[in-house]
C-alpha cells in the first residue's frame, strides 16, 4: 500500500526563490494524480521532492508509513520517467531496464526474467539487444517505462513523459500508460502542462499556479466547478470567457446597465465580480424572447465544432457550437444558461 | 600522404589543358601548391633520414645526409634494434623501445585516470571550493615541468625514485589540460541521466565506472593519443632522472649514439642513429592512425 502524504511541504531554492509554497495533500493507493500548471509553476520541483532528487526545505513527506524526508532516492522504492527518457546511451535496452535491479544485487537470471516480462508487456522483446540510439522516440519512451516497471515500485513518477512525441503517438501512449498503471495497481504522480493529458488520465488533478496548488479535484470537478479564474481559464480549450460584471446582492448579475442575467441562487455579495462562461455552454437562440445580443467577428472552423469570436456587452467573447450547416448574421442572439454562469471575486479570482 | 601525391598529379596535368577552357582556376592551383609545398616540407626530411640510415657511418660523416639508398639499411636497423651498446653494453634498441612504450602508455593512462578523477570531483561533488580548485589546477598550465624541474628532481631523488619507472612517470602525470577537457565533457552530460542513475541506486563509484567512463570513451581515446605522443617525446625529464642505461628511452638513446663524438674521436654510428630515429617515429604514427579511426567513429556515432 503506497499512500503519499505531504504535510506543509515547502521548497525554497538556495538562491531564496520559493518554488513551492507550503502544501498538504494525500495521494491514495492506486490513484493517478496529474499535476498540471503553466511553465515554471513548480510542478517538477514538487515531483522531484517526492523522488528525493530535491531536498525538502520544510514539512514532512511520507510514502507508505515511512517518513522519507531524508531517504535516498534509491531507497524510496519509486521509479521515475523523465521527459527526455534519460536512457543510458551506451547500454542495451535490456541493460538499461535491468541496471537498477543489478545495483540492488538481484541475481542475473531473475533480472533477465523480469526484463523479459516487462519487454513483453511493452512490445519491446525484439529490441532488447539494441542501443537507445537505434530506437524510435516511442520505443525509447517505452524503454523508459520498462525501466520503471521492472523495479516494481510503490510509486511511479512521470515528468512530462510524452512531450517529445508527436500528437498521434502521444494519444496512444497516454492510453497505454493509463492502462498499465491500472493493471499494475501502482500509485502514480504525473506532471504535464497538457490539459488534455490531465483531463483524460487523471483520477484527480492538482492544478498548480506560481508555486501554489490552486485546486484539487476530479477532472469533472475541475472542469465544471473551477475554484478560481486561473483554473477556469487554464483548463479547457478554448478557455472560459471571463467578463467583468456586477452583482447587486440579489439573484441577478449585471453585465451592463441594460443587461442582467438571472442566477441559479441568491448571491449576498454586491459589487464588481468576474463572470465566467464556458464557450461550449452557450447556445445560439433561433428566435423568441430574451437572449443576449452577440456581435460576430470571426468564425473558426475546427471540424467537429465551430468557434465564433465576437463581442458581448463590449467584451471579447467566444462561443463554441457543434458543427451544423448554416450561415451566420453579424449579430446573433445567445442563450446563456443559468447553471453555466460562474462568479469569481474580481480581485482575488476566487469562486464566490 | 598517399592521396596528397595522387591529387596533386591531376592538378599539375590540368594546367596545360586550361587554355582551351575559359579561365585557369588559380585558386585550386594555389591551394595545391601550398599543400604540396607543406607536405614536401614535412616529408623530405623524413625520407632523407630513412635514406641516410642505409649508409655506413664513414660515408655519412664525409658526405652528410644522403639522397639515395645505400647498402647498409638492414645492417643498420638490426644493429640499432638488437646490438647492445652504451658504456655498459647492456642496452639495445628493443630495450629502449620497451622503455619508451612504458613511458608513453604509463604517462597517457596515468594522466587520463588522474584528470578524470579530478574532473569528477570538481563537477559532481558539492565541494566548497570546487571552482577555485579547478582554476588552481588550470593555472598549473603555467608551470610545466621545465619550470619546476629542479624541485621535482629534488623530490624524486630524495624519495630514491631515480632510475625507476615510477620516478619517470609519476611527476609528469598531473594534467591541467586533461582535467579541463574532462570537466567540459562531464558538464555536458545531461542532468537527468545522473538523476536516473541515482534512482537506479548507482552510488558515486558505480556511476563513475558504469556510466561516466563508458560515456567518455571517445574523449579518453582523444586524450590518449595526445598524451601518448607527448609522453613518448619526453626528453628532458628522462635525461635527468635516468642514469642507468637500462632505463633509457629511444629519444634519449639517439642522443647517446651521437654523443660518442664528444667523448672520443670515433666516428659515431650515424646510420644507426638515423635508423633509431625512424623507429622512434613509428609508434606515435601508428597510434594516431589506429586511434584516429576509432576517434572519428566515436564522434560521428551520436549516441549521447
Ligand atoms: N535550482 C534552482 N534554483 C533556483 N530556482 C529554481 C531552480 N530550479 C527551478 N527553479 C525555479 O523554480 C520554479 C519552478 O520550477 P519547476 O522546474 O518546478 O517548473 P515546472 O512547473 O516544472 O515548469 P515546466 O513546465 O517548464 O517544466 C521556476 O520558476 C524555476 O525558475
Ligand atoms: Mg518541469
Amino acid at each position: 500500500m503506497a499512500r503519499v502524504t505531504l504535510e506543509d511541504v515547502r521548497k525554497v531554492y538556495p538562491n531564496g526563490f520559493e518554488a513551492v509554497y507550503p502544501c498538504s495533500f494525500t495521494v491514495n493507493h492506486g490513484e493517478l494524480i496529474v499535476l498540471v500548471g503553466p511553465s515554471g509553476c513548480g510542478k517538477s520541483t514538487l515531483l522531484r521532492m517526492v523522488a528525493g532528487l530535491e531536498s525538502i526545505t520544510e514539512g514532512e513527506m511520507s510514502i507508505g508509513d515511512r517518513v522519507v524526508n531524508d531517504v535516498d532516492p534509491a531507497d524510496r522504492n519509486i521509479a521515475m520517467v523523465f521527459q527526455n527518457y534519460a536512457l543510458y546511451p551506451h547500454m542495451t535496452v535490456a541493460n538499461n531496464m535491468g541496471y537498477g535491479l543489478k545495483n540492488r544485487g538481484m541475481a542475473k537470471a531473475e533480472i533477465e526474467q523480469k526484463v523479459n516480462d516487462a519487454a513483453k508487456m511493452l512490445n519491446l522483446s525484439d529490441y532488447l539487444e539494441r542501443r537507445p540510439s537505434q530506437l524510435s522516440g516511442g520505443q525509447r519512451q517505452r524503454v523508459a517505462m520498462g525501466r520503471a516497471i521492472v523495479r516494481e515500485p510503490d510509486l511511479f513518477l512521470f515528468d512530462e513523459p510524452l512531450s517529445n512525441l508527436d500528437a498521434k503517438l502521444r494519444n496512444q501512449m497516454r492510453i497505454e500508460i493509463r492502462s498499465l498503471q491500472r493493471r499494475l495497481d501502482t500509485t502514480a504522480l504525473y506532471v504535464t502542462h497538457d490539459q488534455v493529458e490531465a483531463m483524460t488520465m487523471a483520477d484527480r488533478i492538482f492544478v498548480m499556479n506560481a508555486g501554489r496548488i490552486e485546486q484539487i479535484g476530479t477532472p469533472s470537478e475541475i472542469y465544471h466547478h473551477p475554484q478560481s479564474t486561473f483554473v477556469a481559464s487554464f483548463m479547457g480549450a478554448p478557455p472560459m470567457n471571463l467578463l467583468p460584471a456586477r452583482t447587486t446582492g440579489n439573484t441577478h448579475v449585471e453585465l451592463a446597465d441594460d443587461l442582467a442575467l438571472p442566477l441559479v441562487s441568491h448571491v449576498d455579495y454586491a459589487g464588481p465580480v468576474q463572470l465566467g462562461i464556458r464557450p461550449e455552454d452557450v447556445r445560439l437562440k433561433d428566435g423568441g424572447d430574451g437572449g443576449t445580443p452577440f456581435k460576430l467577428d470571426i468564425v473558426e472552423e475546427l471540424g467537429a465544432t465551430r468557434l465564433l469570436h465576437g463581442q458581448l456587452a463590449g467584451h471579447a467573447f467566444t462561443v463554441a457550437i457543434p458543427h451544423e450547416e448554416r450561415s451566420f448574421d453579424d449579430t446573433l442572439t445567445l442563450d446563456l444558461p443559468q447553471d453555466a454562469l460562474h462568479l469569481f471575486d474580481h480581485e482575488t479570482g476566487r469562486r464566490l | 600522404m598517399a592521396d596528397i601525391t595522387e591529387t596533386s598529379a591531376p592538378a599539375t596535368r590540368a594546367t596545360p589543358a586550361a587554355p582551351t577552357r575559359r579561365r585557369i582556376n588559380w585558386g585550386v592551383i594555389g591551394d595545391h601548391a601550398i599543400l604540396i609545398a607543406g607536405s614536401l616540407f614535412m616529408l623530405v626530411p623524413v625520407c632523407m633520414v630513412f635514406m641516410t640510415a642505409s649508409h655506413d657511418p664513414v660515408t655519412i660523416h664525409r658526405e652528410g645526409l644522403q639522397w639515395w639508398f645505400g647498402e647498409e639499411l638492414e645492417a643498420n636497423f638490426s644493429a640499432a634494434l638488437f646490438e647492445r651498446g652504451g658504456f655498459t653494453d647492456t642496452v639495445d634498441g628493443m630495450r629502449m623501445l620497451t622503455n619508451s612504450l612504458i613511458l608513453g602508455v604509463g604517462f597517457a593512462i596515468g594522466k587520463i585516470i588522474i584528470s578524470m578523477m579530478a574532473a569528477y570531483a570538481i563537477v559532481y561533488f558539492r565541494l566548497k571550493f570546487a571552482t577555485l580548485a579547478f582554476w588552481v589546477i588550470f593555472t598549473t598550465l603555467l608551470l610545466p615541468l621545465e619550470v619546476r624541474i629542479l624541485p621535482s628532481y629534488e623530490v624524486i631523488q630524495s624519495m630514491g625514485l631515480t632510475n625507476t619507472y615510477t620516478g619517470l612517470i609519476v611527476p609528469l602525470i598531473a594534467s591541467a589540460t586533461g582535467t579541463f577537457f574532462f570537466r567540459q565533457f562531464f558538464r555536458s552530460v545531461p542532468e537527468e541521466l545522473i538523476e536516473a542513475a541515482r534512482i537506479d541506486g548507482a552510488g558515486p563509484l558505480k556511476f563513475f565506472i558504469d556510466i561516466l567512463v563508458p560515456l567518455s570513451r571517445t574523449m579518453i581515446a582523444a586524450i590518449f593519443i595526445i598524451m601518448f605522443v607527448f609522453g613518448w617525446n619526453q626528453y628532458l625529464w628522462p635525461t635527468l632522472i635516468t642514469t642507468e642505461e637500462g632505463f633509457f628511452t629511444l629519444v634519449r638513446g639517439i642522443r647517446q649514439i651521437v654523443q660518442v663524438i664528444a667523448d672520443g674521436n670515433a666516428i659515431p654510428e650515424y646510420g644507426q642513429a638515423m635508423a633509431l630515429a625512424i623507429i622512434a617515429m613509428l609508434p606515435p604514427v601508428l597510434i594516431v592512425v589506429f586511434f584516429q579511426n576509432w576517434f572519428v567513429k566515436g564522434l560521428t556515432e551520436s549516441d549521447k
